[in-house]
């Protein structure tokens, strides 16, 4: 459905990024303000949540014990769920997740699980038996623009703080922790959407409405990268996404700073 | 499938592990207007990889509040049949379809006159029967061509390949062996040749910026290749209508 008063600020936004400015006066390679509460939830293994400007995340991790899969019997894994809440904007529904959910969660589990940040080896506890799942399980309260960004980052500080439960006769003991689980590097997505055939970092609700298309590229420090993304209907030239990348890399330089 | 632990050389004397060179596509085959029922339909073998695609429309978007005044919708559906892997899939569509159907379907958006089909949607529906790495590129480069066999003017084809790393050498169109490499790097990207544009990108696995040029060099010679190909395809069965007269 087309709303006449979206149309009025996608139209505004659109003359303001023609001369290279921005609503809210950053420049257009710049972040929102970002801050991470640690430990949001005493039953979670690790949790916290994250505001980027007024996009807001909860993030929680649960270590479960499972099953391995046939073909890796000596390897656990992870998994990541995605739900935008009804609360967080009045085009989210009640319900099980749609597609802008399920791309949510894939894309940031990709960026995760790719940066072989967690060793599933590691997460191993008896060869074909039995091993951990790491459930990592964020939840969208607030959106304003830019979910990706602020769901991996909310992710990854949340798996930072996981300590694993302790395992009695294959079954976890309540309130017991054996240690930290090893996390080797910080992948981070960064977003950029490109409006009015401009380059724009870290888009807010209404810049998201005016954008042609979106490219979220993550990585894992200064030089490797491990995800790609791009959506939404409009097209990027390959000079385009080059600069996309090293936007990428400048700004989850920072960000990681803060994780 | 090569077993966990076996050292392979992905490419040995310039030749890959079934006989490519590091820039050559598996074999193709296309058709289209292979489904009678269909506005616009194509059929795709791609290596084993089989797709059949089936377009209807543009037709009324219904429910209503789907439409759109000022231009049409392209929902596009991906579905694996249930043999079409090595395990039983199960019928019920997964996270991963959801994903496709949605980036797919944007991938293909950018090259259609949707603004000449307001309030209308043009439905793609596509099958794969049989997959061995790369049945995302090869469901788009099918569904663009039976949307041109539908009729529906377009900006130009949409041609989609998978591209990236296996043993540390760049290669183009990565088959299932290749794909399950330890260091793999699979990108599956669409390029809409003609003005260069790329609609659908992705990447996972550990990769460089110096790695993404080389392999975003193959993957636009490859689009090439394909663009050829699916103007072949088109041009047959005008071809062949021309004789039945």
């Amino acid at each position: 459905m087309e709303n006449i008063l979206w149309n009025v600020k996608t139209d505004k936004v659109l003359s303001l990024i023609k001369e290279g400015k921005r609503a809210d006066e950053r420049k257009l390679d710049e972040y929102r303000s970002i801050s991470i509460t640690k430990n949001i939830s005493e039953n979670a293994d690790g949790s916290a949540k994250v505001k980027l400007g007024d996009t807001e995340v909860y993030a929680g991790v649960k270590m479960m014990p499972g099953t391995p899969y046939p073909d890796n019997p000596d390897q656990g894994t992870i998994s990541v769920g995605a739900e935008l809440m009804p609360l967080a904007s009045p085009e989210f529904e009640v319900g099980p997740p749609r597609e802008k959910a399920i791309e949510l969660a894939r894309v940031v589990d990709r960026c995760i699980r790719e940066s072989k940040t967690v060793d599933f080896k590691s997460l191993c506890v008896r060869e074909g038996e039995l091993v951990w799942i790491v459930f990592i399980d964020t939840y969208v309260s607030n959106y304003d623009g830019n979910a990706f960004d602020a769901t991996s980052i909310a992710a990854l500080a949340a798996l930072n703080l996981v300590q694993i439960p302790k395992l009695e006769d294959d079954k976890i003991v309540k309130g017991e922790y054996t240690g930290k689980l090893k996390i080797s590097k910080q992948p981070l997505l960064s977003t950029v959407a490109k409006i009015g055939g401009k380059l724009v970092s870290d888009p807010t609700l209404v810049e998201e409405k005016a954008m042609e298309a979106r490219f979220s590229c993550g990585t894992v420090d200064d030089t490797i990268m491990c995800a790609f993304q791009k959506g939404e209907a409009g097209s990027f030239t390959v000079e385009e996404i080059d600069e996309c990348i090293d936007r990428s890399f400048k700004n989850s330089k920072e960000i990681r700073k803060l994780v | 499938m090569a077993k966990k632990n076996e050292k392979i050389e992905y490419v040995k004397n310039g030749k890959r592990v079934d006989g490519r060179k590091v820039d050559e596509l598996r074999p193709i085959k296309m058709e289209v207007g292979v489904l009678p029922n269909a506005d616009g339909s194509a059929y795709l073998e791609w290596g084993q990889n089989k797709v059949l695609v089936g377009v209807h429309g543009p037709k009324e978007a219904l429910p209503k509040h789907k439409q759109n005044p000022y231009k049409g919708l392209v929902r596009f559906v991906y579905r694996m049949a249930t043999f079409s892997v090595p395990d039983r899939k199960n019928p019920r569509p997964g996270r991963r379809e959801v994903e496709i159907s949605k980036v797919s379907g944007e991938a293909l958006e950018k090259a259609i006159f949707l603004e000449n089909f307001p309030n209308c949607a043009i439905d793609v529906y596509l099958e794969i029967f049989d997959s061995n790495a790369g049945s995302r590129a090869a469901g788009i480069t099918a569904a663009s061509l039976a949307i041109a066999d539908a009729g529906i003017p377009m900006k130009d084809l949409v041609c989609a390949v998978g591209v990236g790393k296996a043993g540390g050498e760049i290669i183009l169109d990565l088959n299932k062996t290749e794909e399950d490499a330890p260091d793999a790097v699979d990108i599956p990207i669409a390029i809409m040749p003609r003005t260069k544009e790329i609609t659908l990108l992705q990447m996972d696995g550990l990769f460089t910026k110096a790695e993404w040029k080389k392999a975003s060099k193959l993957a636009f010679e490859g689009c090439d290749q394909l663009k050829k190909m699916q103007e072949e395809a088109l041009r047959k069965k005008f071809d062949t209508a021309e004789k039945k007269k």
